[in-house]
């Protein structure tokens, strides 16, 4: 066993350590700080493997934004600090469900790639894997990038409420930097002052 | 431990040769960079803090430190032996383990940084192929620890300051990328050595003037500056500890060395911000641009240098670091603080935008050329 193995091995077990507490924590936010840790774990699992370029991505998009949006939205919606018992009632099912796919994804790959060597472990370089994603394969990369564009400006539209669609409307205060405008009679009235709007933009005195 | 250097992955091996590579053995080499990054990690950012306090002193007409040390130069020092002297405060209601582990969570990415930041011809712990990339992947986990820091406290002003954070953290993070993406571009690669490199022999097309990548791109520099400043949450990006309305932001129930090690991580960061913009901009350590170290005009002025070369290159980039920080304490005295919406705006509709144009322009320009 070599020191590389003895990497692995600790950088999986603590990725799969980590992985189990997810779901098993009983505390929304533990579950997605161990979530966290377990996408650094994988990180460090691409590491080890070689594949330098591929851990520093999933460090900056899986940690450093994805685990960090999970955070922020728990925290702006249902972040109870202190005890808290969350307990999901499909445990069974959940197991079953893990375990007959990690059967099947044992039986699968351990055939297949068993008995490669393990020598030696080396990644592409940067410049092979550029050259690669932007001559060989940049068809599929546009079209890929445009995918998630689409999903993204969806996802957008889908959160982004309509004017008196659904729900209250909540008084919008608006601000602005430098001049207020002058065609907005109704809002000088609404917050029931009668000044000047230039006046009113220049104090700015909130 | 060879197996593990050898069989390491490629993108993950030292381009350049270390000065701290000294002899075949795998232990000496390791020691002398851990010293060097500690070093790095506690002893520049007091000059930093020093400068800071003097600075600041001068613009708002007053003397700074005066009393620790020579000239007040021990005072970040003497903070440094209070805060671990004061008492460890963890609010009753606050998660213990979470509130414990974001300081470092916060801090040990800066320490990683380090790692790749090249002060001197040698003078660096590694050299990666990755180096830019590693430099900002890395960077991007310290929003976690304010996160936790910012939830684990049960304090709302944290909580609020967390979120300050985080938001702030996300948006400026992308324009900071987008400008270092241009000069990885231009350079023709993300080792931060080779950029170095590259900025000693770019010359202007049809000319043999050379120049630093901060006149090419004072756009992206204009950008990068910025975002590093919003990146560090200081003055006038303070929003997440604006303290006439968060108290301290996440800081809030931090005391003692814990609220010493989040200083620590703003400090180191100024340094780290410091070093890149040096780095990617200013030419690394050349004296002037085209002009390179005396004793070592070989390769551009970079490697083959002797002992006095390399120390005169430490100190050249060293004092870049110290203008960049200087920049960074004028912003802060002389501007206000930005409001949370005008913050906001500033990065997804001003710099977003000049940042992905910025890039453009540089692909189009290094394409023609």
């Amino acid at each position: 066993m070599t020191a590389h193995d003895l990497v692995f091995v600790i950088v999986g077990l603590v990725t799969a350590v980590s992985a189990i507490l997810v779901v098993t924590s009983r505390h929304l936010m533990h579950a997605a700080l161990y979530l966290a840790l377990t996408l650094t774990g994988i990180g460090g699992v691409f590491l080890v493997l070689g594949a330098g370029f591929i851990a520093l991505v999933q460090v900056v998009v899986y940690v450093g934004a994805v685990a960090v949006l999970f955070l922020f939205g728990l925290m702006l919606t249902r972040a109870p600090i202190g005890r808290e018992a969350l307990d999901s009632q499909n445990r069974g099912l959940g197991l079953a469900v893990a375990g007959a796919l990690f059967v099947l994804l044992a039986a699968l790959i351990i055939p297949a790639f068993g008995g490669e060597s393990t020598a030696e472990v080396t990644g592409p370089t940067i410049e092979a894997i550029g050259i690669a994603i932007f001559a060989d394969w940049v068809l599929p990369f546009e079209v890929l990038s445009m995918l998630l564009l689409a999903a993204l400006i969806g996802a957008i539209l889908l959160a982004r409420r309509e004017a008196g669609e659904s729900g209250t409307e909540a008084e919008v205060t608006r601000i602005e930097m430098g001049e207020a405008l002058a065609d907005e009679p109704d809002r000088h009235e609404a917050v029931g002052t009668s000044a000047p709007a230039g006046e009113l933009g220049a104090g700015g005195g909130r | 431990m060879i197996e593990l250097t050898s069989a390491s992955a490629t993108a993950f091996v030292a381009q350049a040769v270390s000065v701290f590579d000294v002899g075949d053995g795998f232990v000496v080499p390791l020691l002398l960079k851990l010293v060097f990054i500690l070093a790095m990690f506690f002893v520049v950012p007091i000059l930093g803090g020093y400068l800071e306090h003097k600075v600041m002193g001068r613009m708002q007409d007053r003397r700074g430190p005066v009393e620790a040390g020579p000239f007040g130069s021990l005072q970040l020092v003497a903070d440094g032996i209070k805060f671990i002297q004061k008492e460890d405060v963890i609010p009753r209601a606050a998660d213990p383990w979470v509130f414990a582990m974001a300081p470092g969570v916060a801090l040990v990415p800066v320490l990683l940084v380090l790692l790749v930041i090249p002060i001197g011809p040698g003078v660096f712990a590694l050299d990666l192929e990755l180096g830019l990339f590693y430099a900002l992947a890395i960077s991007s986990i310290s929003t976690l620890g304010i996160l936790m820091g910012g939830w684990a406290s049960a304090n709302k002003f944290s909580l609020l300051g967390g979120l300050r954070a985080a938001g702030q953290l996300i948006a400026y993070e992308l324009p900071l990328i987008l400008a270092a993406a241009a000069v990885a571009l231009q350079a023709g690669t993300l080792s931060l050595v080779g950029i170095v490199e590259a900025q000693a022999t770019f010359l202007i097309p049809g000319t043999d003037i050379n120049l630093w990548y901060l006149f090419p791109q004072l756009l992206g520099f204009g950008i990068f500056f910025l975002a590093a400043m919003a990146e560090l949450a200081r003055p006038p990006f303070d929003m997440p500890i604006a303290d006439s309305e968060l108290v301290f932001g996440y800081m809030t129930e931090y005391t003692g060395i814990k609220f010493a090690m989040f200083l620590l991580t703003e400090y180191a960061g100024m340094i780290v911000m410091g070093g890149l913009i040096a780095v990617l901009y200013l030419g690394g350590w050349q004296l002037l641009p085209g002009v390179p170290l005396p004793g070592c005009e070989g390769a551009g002025g970079i490697f083959d240098c002797g002992w006095q070369g390399q120390l005169l290159g430490v100190a050249v980039t060293l004092g870049k670091m110290m203008l960049i920080v200087f920049l960074f304490v004028w912003a802060r005295v002389t501007y206000p603080r930005l409001r949370e919406d005008q913050l906001q705006r500033m990065a997804w509709l001003v710099l977003v935008p000049l940042a992905l144009l910025n890039l453009a322009v540089i692909t189009v320009a290094k394409v023609v050329f």
